[in-house]
């Protein structure tokens, strides 16, 4: 099967689309060497992020093992992740 | 490997053997592109800076300004000066000078008007074609050469695909006792930490610590966000998120070699192996600072697409969103998509970017190249008084 979504890294919460889908879109990927599914929630567009954990409000969106970003509303595996749901924590002139 | 190279007077090695007019004010830049117009083989710089600049901005710029001039892909240097500029012109050209390499000034009001330094400039910058025109490149040791690496209008195949494989291009160049460039400060936020670890000592992750602390602080003096401009509307459009994020896709590209220093912008580095610059994100001004810093070519990753060139080095652009091939084949160079697709390896996709480059190296003329594109810009701190 083509390859539909990359985890870069094991520790990663947000899985990155190789192409576009909609939404009840069962999404194959592998986590490491295990492989996982997730139903889409929502259209993810080519190169945009879903969730493939539950993330709490405030908790860190993990991608290349690192944070990029904190929550800012709680987020269900399968929902769209991007500035809608997700924000900065750098560069900010309030912080 | 060797490849073949234009040796220099003080023994840098260039790839191509540019004859370049520098302009060294504003003022003087139609004077400096109307004399280039008439030479076929002569290429003037568009400045925009050279007077009423202080302080860090106008050593940046005297300094880009030099190290275009002694950069190795250029062959022969005609100066061209208002007069009354903050950039001192003579000292410019002597410096420059210092290369080697011929070098030639012309100064708009000691000449006395613009027709008639057009006609002086004119005569000098045919005599510089006559002196160089007849160098041949040689065999060289592809230690000698110098890449820059810069990404622009970033998606998310960039981080995923076109910037680890050109890291896996980069490390290659190391390990071959080359030169390699990572510029683009406002892209190492979020990702500084990860870099720092491969610092060569404490005190160069201490200046990688400061660059990226400075640029923030910059931006919160101003009473800005970077919010405001990192990442791009285009960058959001193709997935990515925050700033983080684009930083952490954006340092694969630099492979995996310790850091041996922090470079001011357009420094030039003292010995080989990987170095970061301090430029900003953007990429002509980021570019602009790596070829004064002395780099002859550059690999340029991208996701949306561009056009982007230089006036002196081959730019080799590189997307792994197969759209963008598909969209903007013009522009670019080599397409890494078959990884996203799960066709080849980061690795075979990185083998295939060295083997451009050292084609390149050889004389294969870039896209950008052979339509011409010499975008320039010299990176500004503060306001012009």
């Amino acid at each position: 099967m083509k390859k539909q979504a990359i985890v870069i890294n094991p520790k990663d919460n947000v899985a990155t689309v190789v192409d576009d889908f909609p939404p009840s879109t069962i999404i194959h990927f592998f986590v490491g060497q295990s492989e996982r599914t997730v139903q889409l929630l929502q259209d993810i567009p080519l190169g945009h992020k879903f969730a493939i954990q539950e993330i709490k409000v405030g908790e860190e969106i993990l991608k290349y093992a690192e944070s990029i970003g904190l929550a800012t509303t709680l987020i269900q595996p399968g929902q769209h992740v991007h500035v809608h749901n997700m924000d900065t924590q750098r560069g900010r002139r309030d912080k | 490997m060797q490849i073949l190279g234009y040796r220099r007077p003080d023994g840098k090695v260039g790839i191509r053997n540019h004859i370049l007019i520098i302009p060294t004010s504003v003022c003087s830049s139609t004077v400096a592109s109307n004399i280039a117009s008439q030479i076929p083989e002569a290429i003037a710089l568009p400045n925009q800076h050279g007077c009423c600049q202080i302080g860090t901005d106008h050593e940046q710029t005297v300094r880009t300004l030099i190290g275009f001039g002694k950069n190795p892909n250029v062959a022969a240097v005609l100066v061209v000066g208002l007069g009354c500029e903050g950039i001192p012109i003579r000292e410019t050209a002597a410096e420059i000078a210092t290369s080697g390499k011929p070098v030639e000034v012309v100064i708009i009001q000691e000449i006395g008007g613009t027709l008639k330094t057009e006609a002086e400039g004119l005569r000098k910058a045919a005599e510089l074609v006559r002196q160089v025109s007849h160098l041949q490149p040689e065999k060289v040791d592809l230690s000698e050469l110098s890449l820059a690496i810069e990404c622009g209008g970033s998606d998310f195949t960039s981080g995923l695909a076109s910037n680890p494989a050109s890291g896996i291009a980069a490390d290659l160049l190391v390990a071959a006792g080359g030169n390699v460039m990572l510029s683009e400060t406002t892209e190492f936020i979020g990702a500084e930490h990860v870099l720092a670890r491969r610092a060569k000592s404490k005190d160069v992750a201490e200046k990688l610590f400061k660059i990226v602390h400075d640029c923030e602080e910059r931006a919160k003096l101003l009473n800005v966000d970077i919010r405001d401009g990192q990442p791009t509307p285009g960058n959001i459009a193709g997935g990515i998120s925050s700033i983080e994020e684009k930083s952490l896709g954006c340092i694969y590209k630099a492979g995996h070699a310790p850091i041996q220093d922090v470079l001011r912008y357009g420094e030039i580095p003292q010995g080989k192996g990987l170095y970061i610059m301090d430029t900003p994100g953007q990429d002509i001004d980021s570019i602009t600072g790596m070829l004064a810093g002395g780099a002859t070519v550059v690999i340029f990753t991208t996701g949306r697409g561009t056009p982007t060139g230089s006036p002196i080095a081959p730019v080799i652009k590189i997307t792994a969103n197969e759209r963008t091939f598909k969209m903007m084949e013009d522009n670019m160079d080599l397409d890494a998509s078959p990884i996203i697709s799960g066709e080849e390896t980061i690795e075979q996709a990185g083998h295939r970017i060295f083997e451009e480059i050292i084609a390149v190296a050889n004389g294969r003329r870039t896209k950008a190249e052979s339509l011409g594109y010499r975008e320039f810009g010299i990176y500004k701190i503060g306001p012009t008084y």
